[in-house]
């Protein structure tokens, strides 16, 4: 108990690298990932062993989400015709601000006091827990994992395992200082108090809030994914249920739902499918005796439209949040997911989140990769991410007024002294005399490289030039060889 | 202009002079790999469901309703919910009430609002049909109806479900084509007892949903 966790509140996007450091000197921190982390790709290798299959499935995964998106527009105006037709309101939000207004008077028009949310990664962008909370309704994360970490006032580490960081003693010891719960480190007994605070909590909540995995244009229906049963109870016990989603999130017909369905439960958890595939086409029906009065769709923009404009960086946009990506990332394994400071950590957060904040706000997410590539190996719907994260790099560094702009915050890196170091370089490499001129020197007088190359030598040692140059030793050999 | 217009006209903009990609669908790659014979569909099913903590068991047609009411008996469960209008409500019904167990019937016959307390705190077990069954990934398909509402099969900490072995289909593009049209309010796949590994990936069942579930296979039906 005695790591240096880092509070939420503390922490922002701004400062990743700041945070990285922090995050690792964290021992505990440092443990709980990487066995989490190993456990986590090796259950979704053992589920997917034929490797033609998977293969085949992550092709057609892609192409599915690619033709979704090709015709975005008319398929949300599909889902939305049709959610309408069978009784679910549908709002629009371009901004999160707009999402939470649009919540807020659902909640006041049935005079709601109680909130009991499913896991929504949405509703974490637009800080929903907190903007109730500021109008005086109590917003209660169900989620196990969910509802750990708001006891402890923080931001969830990973999208489908917000409160991986922590061991089963740091979790004990929590209950036992925030719900006054004799402390034990048995999962079993946890999981139990949980659940039996947070039935009580289903049973008096006014409304439900949920995500959505798929949505579903063709029969207008919601998708929801889930192990636990709360995202069961909190769409079908409380009077209203209103689901937050991207305007991504949706999928031409049900079929599709099928590969989609299982790259994403394989590639997070390696199960074949969850315990609880919920669909939900209507709210309660005459004759029904329990589900929801009311439900409602709120679909949220929030920057998705600016990755969406460009064709490379619109595959951002293919994400089904499955989090393989953060699973197999060497460098969200070692700082966790809170250092990012962003609600979507890892490669994918790495990538969608400068849509969601801008640049200025991520300054520093397009470089923390080392470009081993493993995430878009692993990607179940193929999103290219490393090429994404280099495309989002030259962005970041691109003169702040250049047109035609493409991101919020362009240029947030740029250094007019970077700029004219590679013009420099690029002079040099364009003109033989001067090529050999300098290399001649470098290797004459590599002696005299100083030890000290500023943020270089922090971390490597100074490189020291040969004493011939390639293109010397090249021309000895070939004249020896003659 | 309003959020929906904006966002529409933006996405209409970005996609100006580009053609929708065709379906790709192809329904080989995700039928194919998961196709079974008639009595490997049933055993799958039951490998499955029981590696993720269901009870599994294999019966028939004139002897589920005895083996239910033994297994209550072994469990000391001494009230089930039950659908009464359908007909595996009927014939439990009648076997209960023939044999005069001491098992407490109860029916979901009025609205939720009028018995939620009941629900949450007095309702032991419960006992519902099965739309179909998904041999590739061990799971019920569940139908929610006026007759078996939705918190039946959620609420209860046991909860029952009958499955005829010839509605078992082999993956779940199958078991699509087999579908209510229109979609019901809401459909469910139900593959376990809740269960979650949210702390330190140590599984554990039970979490808001049932903490068993039972599952009846009536093989000559």
């Amino acid at each position: 108990m005695n790591s240096q966790r880092i509070h939420a509140v503390d922490i922002t996007s701004r400062n990743l690298k700041a945070n990285a450091r922090l995050s690792l000197k964290d021992q505990q921190l440092r443990h709980n990932m990487r066995s989490a982390m190993d456990s986590l790709i090796s259950k979704r290798i053992i589920s997917m062993p034929d490797e033609d299959e998977r293969e085949n499935l992550r092709e057609l995964g892609n192409k599915v989400r690619a033709s979704a998106l090709s015709q975005l527009p008319d398929l949300l105006e599909r889902l939305e015709a049709n959610l309408t037709q069978q009784g679910i309101q549908v709002h629009w939000a371009s901004t999160t601000a707009e999402a939470n207004d649009i919540v807020l008077k659902i909640a006041q028009a049935r005079n709601a006091k109680q909130v009991i949310k499913g896991k929504s990664m949405v509703s974490e962008e637009m800080a929903m827990n907190e903007y109730l909370t500021e109008h005086g309704i109590e917003a209660l994360e169900s989620d196990m994992g969910e509802y750990i970490i708001q006891l402890d006032n923080e931001k969830p580490t990973h999208i489908i395992m917000p409160a991986i960081h922590k061991n089963a003693e740091q979790v004990g010891r929590l209950f036992e200082h925030r719900l006054a719960i004799p402390y034990t480190d048995d999962v079993d007994s946890l999981i139990q108090s949980a659940r039996s605070i947070l039935r009580e909590k289903f049973f008096h909540a006014d409304i439900g809030i949920s995500g959505v995995n798929f949505a579903v244009a063709e029969t207008g229906t919601l998708l929801l994914v889930e192990n636990e049963g709360n995202g069961r109870m909190s769409t079908t016990v409380p009077p209203v249920h209103i689901a937050v989603t991207g305007i991504e999130k949706v999928v031409a017909n049900l079929q599709d739902t099928v590969p989609l369905l299982s790259l994403l439960t394989r590639s997070a958890l390696g199960q074949g499918i969850t315990t609880y595939v919920n669909m939900i086409s209507a709210p309660r029906q005459p004759g029904e005796l329990d589900g929801p009065e009311e439900v409602h769709l709120v679909l949220l923009d929030n920057g998705r439209s600016q990755a969406f404009a460009d064709s490379e960086l619109r595959q951002t946009l293919n994400c089904i949040r499955c989090g393989a990506c953060m699973n197999h990332c060497p460098v969200y394994t070692r700082i966790g997911g809170q250092a990012y400071g962003t609600v979507y950590p890892g490669p994918i957060g790495k990538i969608i989140s400068p849509h969601l904040l801008g640049l200025e706000n991520t300054p520093d997410h397009p470089s923390a990769s080392s470009l081993c590539g493993a995430c878009g190996e692993v990607c179940p719907v193929k999103i290219p991410i490393p090429a994404l994260l280099r495309r989002l790099r030259e962005e970041n560094v691109k003169p702040p007024q250049q047109q035609p702009q493409i991101m919020d915050g362009q240029g947030s890196r740029y250094s007019s002294k970077e700029r004219l170091l590679w013009k420099g370089w690029q002079y040099f490499n364009s003109l033989p005399w001067l090529y050999k001129t300098g290399t001649f020197m470098a290797t004459r007088f590599g002696g005299l490289t100083p030890k000290n190359l500023g943020p270089w030598t922090q971390n490597h040692s100074a490189p020291k030039p040969a004493t011939r140059s390639l293109h010397e030793l090249a021309k000895q050999h070939l004249e020896k060889k003659s | 202009m309003s959020a929906r217009n904006k966002i529409l006209a933006d996405l209409r903009s970005s996609l100006l002079g580009t053609t929708p990609i065709a379906d790709p669908f192809d329904s080989s790659l995700v039928d194919e790999p998961w196709r079974y014979s008639i009595a490997e569909r049933v055993t799958r099913l039951k490998e499955l469901m029981t590696a993720v903590h269901s009870e599994v068991l294999l019966t028939n047609n004139s002897e589920w309703p005895e083996l239910l009411s033994d297994l209550l008996a072994a469990r000391q469960v001494n009230k089930l919910l039950i659908a009464p209008a359908t007909a595996h409500g009927k014939a439990f019904s009648a076997y209960s009430q023939a044999t005069q167990k001491p098992l407490q019937l109860l029916a979901y016959d009025r609205p939720i609002e009028e018995w939620k307390r009941e629900l949450f705190d007095d309702v032991p077990a419960s006992f519902t049909g099965t739309l179909a069954g998904i041999a590739a990934t061990g799971t019920l398909v569940v139908q929610p109806s006026p007759d078996e509402p939705r918190l039946m099969s959620l609420v209860p900490p046991l909860h029952i479900a009958l499955l005829n072995a010839s509605q078992i289909y082999d993956n779940l593009y199958q078991a699509q084509q087999h579908w209510p049209k229109p979609m019901p309010s809401n459909l469910l796949l139900i593959s376990g007892p809740s269960k979650t590994a949210d702390i330190e990936q140590v599984l554990a069942y039970g979490a808001h949903g049932p903490k068993d579930l039972i599952v009846l296979i009536v093989e000559d039906a």
